[in-house]
């Protein structure tokens, strides 16, 4: 699938200077990657070929290696995403909490339809994930870097409502 | 039980004090109730006899294997030549589990001042602490107490670092953590050499969980014969421990007690028991990586890591997770082996294939096409998964499988017989 980029350099300005600020906590450069791929996504929205190029050329990497790494980890998002992106936990913990539930609620009521997605309005990505770490609070559901607790499909219009 | 429970009369409140308190969160409020007082007595020390007072306390590994702490520091090289680091696993994601996270959400300082001391009694000057990256809550509350504590000089030479996770069970493993910090693949390396000899960066690294670290401030204060005295069973296991109860009981949470505890009266005293009208089925005592125990094994089980052991799981990282009689154990068992299916680093063909085979079978069990000769499949297939690859991945996924077949036959049977209704699509 080809997907329409529109790509402007990241790491320029201040962007620049916060990867110097980075690079100070490492002995080396190749050790700064995963933060400075979370930089990235937060700038472009997601890790496209030419963002994986550009962070291998501050790191002084290859584009294949940068790839390599990006791919082995599941929050670099590897195409664009809706405006929100949300995660919910259905391992076994939420699972028995009524955590599918949830899930097809927030997938009818956003209109992503299915897992992994993007609503027609561009607004909403729902997946499924395993094990967010809150299993005493579930079902719990990180839209965007909130991290919501015990979350029921009754809730689901609300949480709609705000992000929307 | 910390926030938003009171606790309860039988906890034995060390390290969830302050849970819920969030005056507690800030520098000032910390200091107020004798925060760093034991890293300024650290820091007067000689390392050896920090570690020495640990070794003394009995205090053991909390991120699920158990090792002495004390032992594991005292692995470092004795003559330094090289940089020491030290790694501080926060990258809690064993299901089950969420304990760390309320200890990062409500005492970020006691992790700090932990953090520090290990730092000091390894001779480290580094110390990286690896958050997972979906604890977005607790990296904001740990950033800004970290930006605190440096602003107040705390911690002499010593640096503390923060490393975001992005998404990976595996790095967990303490040298798969240790190549994510490196920028690389979060592979588990082949032991030996082990972290103490060649750990991040190939130089001399201890790693240790969140929860053994801010235990560490306590020992050092209160001294190692008041934590050794917590025990209430088998002296080799010290101390308190939170463990974090979720599934089919009344009130989940975060319960600390002391080490030799009844796990009984922690499900039904202390948690409420199932809900009105449900009994309990069974429990995962360690998070999902343990053998399932059945409610009789429950029912009798102390929570120290030998009286686990002895009703044939283990304690691991203190995840219980309780399932009552409405729970599907083969939809369950299934669901746990599709987590580990999704987690394999992919690089052990017995892991790798093993996770996705197993759960396929599940799958199709569930799906009402499983065949006879599937349950003997599951349990020769978990076999070739134990003891053979390079982490214990693997054989985390086969001991939900092999306990859960061997104590919940029926419930397997019942699908292979036609007798239970499909609840997945084939």
């Amino acid at each position: 699938m080809t997907v329409q980029e529109d790509y402007q350099p990241v790491f320029s300005g201040k962007v620049l200077d916060e990867l110097q600020t980075v690079f100070q906590r490492y002995p080396n450069k190749q050790a700064a990657l995963l933060p400075t791929l979370w930089i990235a996504q937060r700038e472009h929205g997601w890790i496209s070929d030419r963002i994986m190029a550009e962070v291998a050329e501050v790191l002084g990497l290859t584009p294949a290696y940068v790839k390599g790494v990006v791919t082995f980890y599941t929050m670099y998002h590897q195409h664009p995403v809706g405006k929100n992106f949300v995660q919910v936990c259905t391992t076994s913990p939420c699972n028995i909490c009524g955590a599918e539930a949830v899930m097809k609620a927030l997938l009818e009521q956003t209109g992503a339809g299915d897992a992994g997605a993007t609503s027609p309005d561009g607004k909403w990505t729902i997946v499924e994930v395993e094990c967010l770490g809150a299993c005493g609070f579930a079902t719990p559901v990180l839209v965007n870097d909130d991290f919501l607790e015990n979350v029921t499909p009754e809730k689901v219009p609300d949480i709609v409502r705000k992000y929307r | 039980m910390g926030f938003p429970h009171k606790s309860h009369p039988k906890e034995t409140v060390v390290l969830s004090q302050y849970f819920g308190d969030a005056e507690a969160r800030t520098q000032k409020g910390w200091v107020k109730r004798g925060g760093y007082e034991a890293l300024s007595q650290a820091l007067k020390m000689e390392p050896a006899a920090v570690t020495d007072v640990v070794k003394e306390s009995g205090l053991r590994g909390r991120g699920g294997a158990g090792f002495p702490t004390g032992l594991k520091w005292s692995f470092m090289p004795k003559e330094k030549k090289k940089p020491h680091y030290l790694c501080v696993n926060a990258d809690e994601s064993e299901p089950g589990t969420f304990k760390d996270r309320e200890i990062m959400r409500w005492t970020p300082h006691a992790l700090l001042e932990g953090t520090a001391i290990a730092a000091h009694a390894i001779r480290a000057e580094v110390a990286y602490i690896y958050i997972r990256g979906e604890f977005t809550e607790p990296w904001t509350i740990m950033e800004r107490a970290l930006a605190e504590a440096n602003a107040a000089g705390v911690f002499g030479n010593i640096k503390v670092y923060l490393h975001r996770g992005a998404g990976a069970y595996i790095c967990g493993e303490e040298t798969a953590l240790m190549n994510s910090i490196e920028g690389k693949r979060g592979n588990p390396r082949i032991k030996p050499p082990f972290p103490a000899a060649a750990g991040l960066f190939g130089l001399p690294t201890t790693i240790n969980n969140v929860e053994t670290l801010v235990a560490v401030p306590h020992i050092l204060k209160r001294g190692a014969a008041w934590y050794k005295g917590l025990c209430l069973s088998n002296p080799k296991s010290t101390g308190t421990k939170l463990f974090s109860v979720c599934g089919h009981v009344q009130r989940p949470g975060n319960y600390e007690v002391t080490m030799g505890f009844p796990l009984k009266d922690l499900l039904y005293d202390m948690c409420g028991g199932p809900p009105t009208g449900r009994t309990l089925k069974a429990c995962i005592p360690g998070g999902s990586s343990v053998p399932i125990l059945t409610r009789e094994e429950t029912e009798a089980c102390l929570l120290d890591y030998e009286g686990v052991v002895e009703k044939g799981s283990m304690l691991g990282s203190g995840g219980v997770i309780v399932f009552d009689d409405s729970a599907d154990m083969v939809y369950q068992i299934m669901r746990l082996a599709r987590f580990y299916a999704h987690e394999s680093c992919a690089q052990c063909t017995q892991c790798r294939e093993g996770t996705a085979w197993t759960t396929k079978i599940m799958e199709r069990i569930l799906a009402g096409q499983g065949k006879t000769k599937d349950l003997d499949l599951l349990l020769d297939l978990s076999e070739n998964m134990t003891g053979k690859t390079i982490c214990v991945l693997s054989d985390s996924c086969a001991a939900p499988i092999v306990s859960g077949i061997k104590k919940f036959r029926g419930e397997f049977e019942a699908y292979l017989a036609g007798k239970r209704q499909p609840v997945m699509v084939g």
